[in-house]
């Protein structure tokens, strides 16, 4: 940036955690450049402080003496000479800042989601992940927005930070350099974990409610030419699962779980533990939770809300495909005792929007894993298989 | 040393001849009644007083009973946080939360509302600025009396808030949370806005004091340096706080009466508000910061015994201060989506504060270069004032610079840097003035050795508490959050650890100055030789403060201050009247002129 001696490798690992994107270099170098004057400051104010109180204090045989009440010499020295040195902070801030802010022309677009409390992350084909995703060496801009109120996208280790707005887009770029990916585990869960081993840090840091510090993800830096095949194992369903394992992780990664438990306990909102099938009162008059009142309450959760609870939940309209929101109530059904589920795909015809694409081909139609096309954009082809 | 004769021919003259003291009549204090006084008469003369010095202990046992509240939610927001699952304040996880988000908002709108912002310029400033002005009382005393009752309101509504479903806002309000929550917004804003006029009230009469009362000869640059920081602090409670007042009622619009301003849903801006907002609370700061820099201005010259270096510097520093303070308030939003030329404008004007702040460090520093330093319990929190205010003022050089800002923004290091200005340097420029008035407030000497310790015990234990957190946000770590990450822990602990520190601190430092009440040596009138006017009355003062007009010379000059052991306490010497003929051996008294 500029030649001057950089400062950041001192005390470093103290201060900040490793920087991983090609903006984080100038960053630390103006924050250790500022911190080394503070420091400076800092010691001369108190020493000389130190120094006075020593040398003058009060004791018998000691009395002040008069010096001059001003100097105009050198008060306008030490007003002046410490404006050059705030100058020269604020240019340095202000030229990182425009390149922090000014994404490249060849950047990859993500969407982003945010509402009370998760992350969605959205890929051009269609593919929607809780945690972050990208290719490393490649500048890659975020298009934020929020369904409910201000959240702010923050990840310490490319200092970068923006605040989401509801109703308006907000951006935010940056290049990766360090991939991750050898040593990440879908199964582990965002919200748990300590360390960058798992992914780098997401965390929402604008004031959002009750589940504020709990809306967290993880951002996956995938090594030059992996992050396209990711994305591409990414836009199909595992068929190897079933639709209630489907609805399990959906609960789990989309931001379901923070607010309805499956084992009884109260939360934000109700527990989907022995909730299938049962009748509950709502501001709207009984209801018994079935098929539509549980696709109702996905896409339009204000139209009925359930006595106790507030109505504080985004709608999921266009976020989830009509095969997931199926497999979400497969799995509700699955923790009702004594509900019958479906164990595996073909019980319901087939892996959704998959079992089109081999007759269309005349392939194996028994394999669906073999499927080599990517799964059609999200809301472009909802099948419909319920 | 010639000062040290001068003191002792001083002392010799006073001795051979004690007219040359300078007489201060002895009368009934402020805080008795004429005998005779039935118990309701007594609790009448208080709650309809006039007198400036009655609101302003009034206001300090409430802004005191504040900071204690303020300060327990802090200790349950230090305390959940001992460890990184939030589980203290609730059985589950989601009770744990709401808690945790209540005892934050409380925690902040408490003090910020209903202590810091009323804290020295209501408490103090209006027993001292007549004062310090030779005057009997503000330029309005029913005003100021009303301005006491309208924080009473204020309060009562804060406790309504508590009483119903709380508030999980934080302080800030921002849309479009505020009008979508649950818990009682409404209640919490009517407080402010009532606060708001509590806070115009008393900047408003003091604009009016300092202006048309001051007495002849106290010229603007001869006042006392704590009136021009009160006076700058009461141009921008007049000039900024109705803005606040505005958007809260345009909150309060949109949240009963669905009136879309802020609400995207509704046509509105939620970026619209925070620019509202902070245009009054970033001048807010300044009204926090420059009583607390004025009463440091007092205390380093009287404990030093030299005259106060740069006077128009830091006079000037301080309408500077106030005046920037107005242009800066984007630097709360450098990631909230503003513009980038807004945030490159605003970062510039930011820069530009932290000179006339820096002045006033050098311009103490100067005053105690070789002075005779008196290390009283005044003093030592003026010292700590120094170091705190510097580090808070050094670390707002990181949040000024846009780059490294959007980093640090909403994390821990902002929560460190606002609390080193705001407490370490507000509330200790606030103890400091409490211990170097209290002798004048309340007629009685506190124990200074234990009031010297609990001082050191209030600087380890903000320092614990706060230093630990610029490491803390410079890492990642999010402000406002229950739950943290495992390696997180040892600093937020490190931090409770502090908290605990500063509380016993301040719980030894009240206890001393509440016990020196009932068992105080009574208090001479000038214990430390301070030269303003407010010492050259009794203590406790009388009603009308001053019995006769008192001279009004230099505040900062202590060459006719003498220690005078009959006294316990200062004296000033008048010139030998015998040598110079054309003055009359009698003292020259002029009755008070009131």
């Amino acid at each position: 940036m500029i030649s001057v001696p950089n400062f950041a490798p001192l005390l470093a690992g103290f201060w900040f955690r490793d920087a991983a994107s090609t903006g984080a270099a100038d960053v630390d170098w103006l924050y250790f450049f500022i911190l080394w004057l503070s420091v400076f400051f800092f010691f001369l104010i108190t020493a000389l402080t130190v120094a006075f109180v020593a040398r003058y204090y009060a004791r018998p045989g000691h009395a002040a003496e008069h010096t001059p009440h001003h100097n105009n010499a050198l008060e306008a020295a030490w007003s002046i000479f410490p404006g050059f040195l705030v100058v020269a902070i604020f240019y340095w801030g202000f030229t990182g800042y425009l390149d922090l802010r000014t994404p490249p022309e060849n950047a990859y677009e993500i969407r982003v989601v945010a509402k009370k409390w998760n992350w969605s992350f959205m890929y051009p084909n269609g593919v929607v992940d809780p945690n972050l995703h990208v290719p490393a060496d490649q500048p890659v801009k975020l298009v934020m927005s929020s369904d409910d109120v201000l959240h702010s996208l923050y990840i310490p280790a490319f200092r970068v930070k923006m605040d989401v707005v509801p109703g308006r887009y907000s951006t935010l770029w940056f290049e990766a350099t360090k991939p991750n990916d050898e040593s990440y585990d879908q199964a582990i869960d965002a919200t748990t974990t300590g360390s960058d081993e798992n992914g780098y840090d997401l965390f929402c840091t604008e004031y959002c409610g009750q589940g504020h510090s709990a809306m967290l993800a993880k951002v996956i830096v995938h090594k030059s030419g992996t992050f396209e095949t990711w994305l591409e194992d990414a836009a199909k369903i595992d068929p190897a699962s079933s639709p209630v394992e489907l609805g399990k992780d959906i609960w789990k990664y989309r931001g379901c779980a923070q607010c309805h438990s499956v084992d009884g306990a109260k939360g934000t909102g109700p527990t989907w533990k022995d909730t299938y099938g049962t009748e509950q009162a709502t501001d709207k008059g009984e209801v018994t939770v079935d098929e539509n009142y549980i696709r109702e309450s996905i896409l339009n959760p204000m139209a009925k809300i359930r006595d106790g609870y507030k109505g504080v939940m985004p709608s999921y309209q266009g976020q989830l495909k009509d095969a997931e929101i199926a497999s979400v109530i497969w799995y509700i059904k699955s923790l009702k005792e004594g509900e019958e589920v479906a164990a595996s795909w073909d019980e319901i015809g087939g892996v959704p929007g998959q079992e089109e694409t081999p007759a269309e081909e005349g392939a194996d139609g028994d394999e669906p894993a073999d499927a080599e096309e990517p799964a059609e954009p999200a809301d472009a082809a909802p099948a419909d298989e319920q | 040393m010639i000062s040290q004769s001068r003191e002792h021919s001083l002392l010799e003259a006073i001795t051979a001849d004690p007219s040359r003291k300078v007489y201060i009549p002895q009368g009934r204090s402020y805080l008795q009644n004429p005998p005779g006084t039935t118990f309701w008469q007594g609790v009448a003369s208080w709650v309809f007083t006039l007198d400036h010095k009655r609101i302003g202990v009034m206001y300090l046992c409430g802004v005191m009973f504040s900071f204690l509240l303020g300060g327990l939610f802090a200790g349950a927001v230090r305390m959940e946080l001992w460890n990184g699952t939030p589980d203290l304040l609730g059985d589950t996880l989601q009770t744990a939360q709401d808690n945790y988000n209540q005892m934050f908002t409380l925690h902040g709108a408490v003090m910020t509302f209903l202590f810091i912002i009323p804290s020295i310029p209501a408490a103090l400033g209006n027993i001292f600025l007549p004062m310090m002005l030779g005057a009997k009382d503000v330029a309005f005393p029913r005003m100021n009396l009303a301005s006491f009752y309208l924080w009473c309101s204020g309060a009562i509504f804060f406790i309504a808030t508590l009483l119903t479903s709380g508030l999980d806002t934080g302080w800030t309000f921002y849309t479009p949370y505020s009008t979508t929550t649950s818990t009682s917004v409404i209640l919490a804003t009517m407080g402010v806005f009532i606060l708001g006029f509590s806070s115009i009230f008393t900047g408003l009469n003091f604009v009016v004091t300092v202006n048309t009362m001051r007495p002849k000869g106290m010229t603007w640059f001869k006042m006392p340096l704590f009136l021009w920081g009160i006076y700058a602090t009461a141009i921008i409670q007049v000039l900024a706080t109705p803005v606040l007042a505005i958007t809260l009622v345009l909150l309060m619009c949109e949240r009963l009466m669905g009136i879309g301003i802020f609400d995207p849903l509704l046509g509105g801006d939620p970026v619209l508000y925070q620019h509202f907002f902070w245009f009054y609370s970033h001048p807010a700061v300044y009204i926090m910061i420059l009583p607390g820099m004025a009463i440091i201005s007092e205390v380093i010259p009287v404990y030093s015994r030299k005259h106060i270096f740069g006077y128009t510097f830091i006079a000037y520093s301080s309408i500077a201060i106030a005046l920037l303070g107005f242009l800066v308030w984007g630097h709360h939003m450098f990631t909230s989506t503003e513009s980038k030329l807004a945030a490159v404008i605003f970062s510039a004007l930011t820069f530009t504060v932290s000179i006339p702040s820096a002045i006033k460090v050098f311009n103490w520093l100067a005053t105690m270069y070789k002075g005779s330093i008196h290390l009283n319990t005044a003093m030592l929190y003026a010292l700590a004032f120094i170091i705190q205010f510097t580090i808070g003022g050094l670390t707002g050089l990181f949040l000024g610079a846009l780059a490294v800002d959007v980093h640090l923004h909403d994390t821990y290091f902002v929560v460190a840097h606002f609390h080193y200005v705001m407490m370490g340097s507000t509330l200790i420029a606030f103890l400091a003035g409490i211990h170097h008035w209290w002798p004048k407030m309340f007629g009685k000497m506190y124990n200074e050795r234990l009031a010297q310790i609990a001082s050191g015990l209030v600087f380890i234990g903000f320092n614990l508490t706060f230093f630990p957190q610029f490491i803390l946000g410079t890492q990642g770590m999010p402000r406002r959050y229950a739950a943290y990450k495992p390696e997180f822990q040892f600093l937020h602990q490190l931090s409770t650890s502090g908290y605990f520190v500063l509380g016993a601190g301040l719980v030894m430092a009240a206890a001393v100055l509440i016990y020196s009440l009932f068992r105080g040596k009574k208090a001479p009138n000038n214990p430390w030789g301070a030269a303003t006017l407010e010492w050259k009355c009794c203590s406790p003062p009388t009603t009308a403060n001053f019995e006769i007009q008192p001279w009004t010379g230099s505040p900062y000059v202590y060459d006719d201050f003498v220690f005078d052991p009959d006294e316990g306490g200062y004296v000033e010497v008048l010139p030998d009247l015998h040598r110079s003929a054309a003055v009359p051996a009698e003292r020259p008294a002029v009755p008070a002129t009131h």
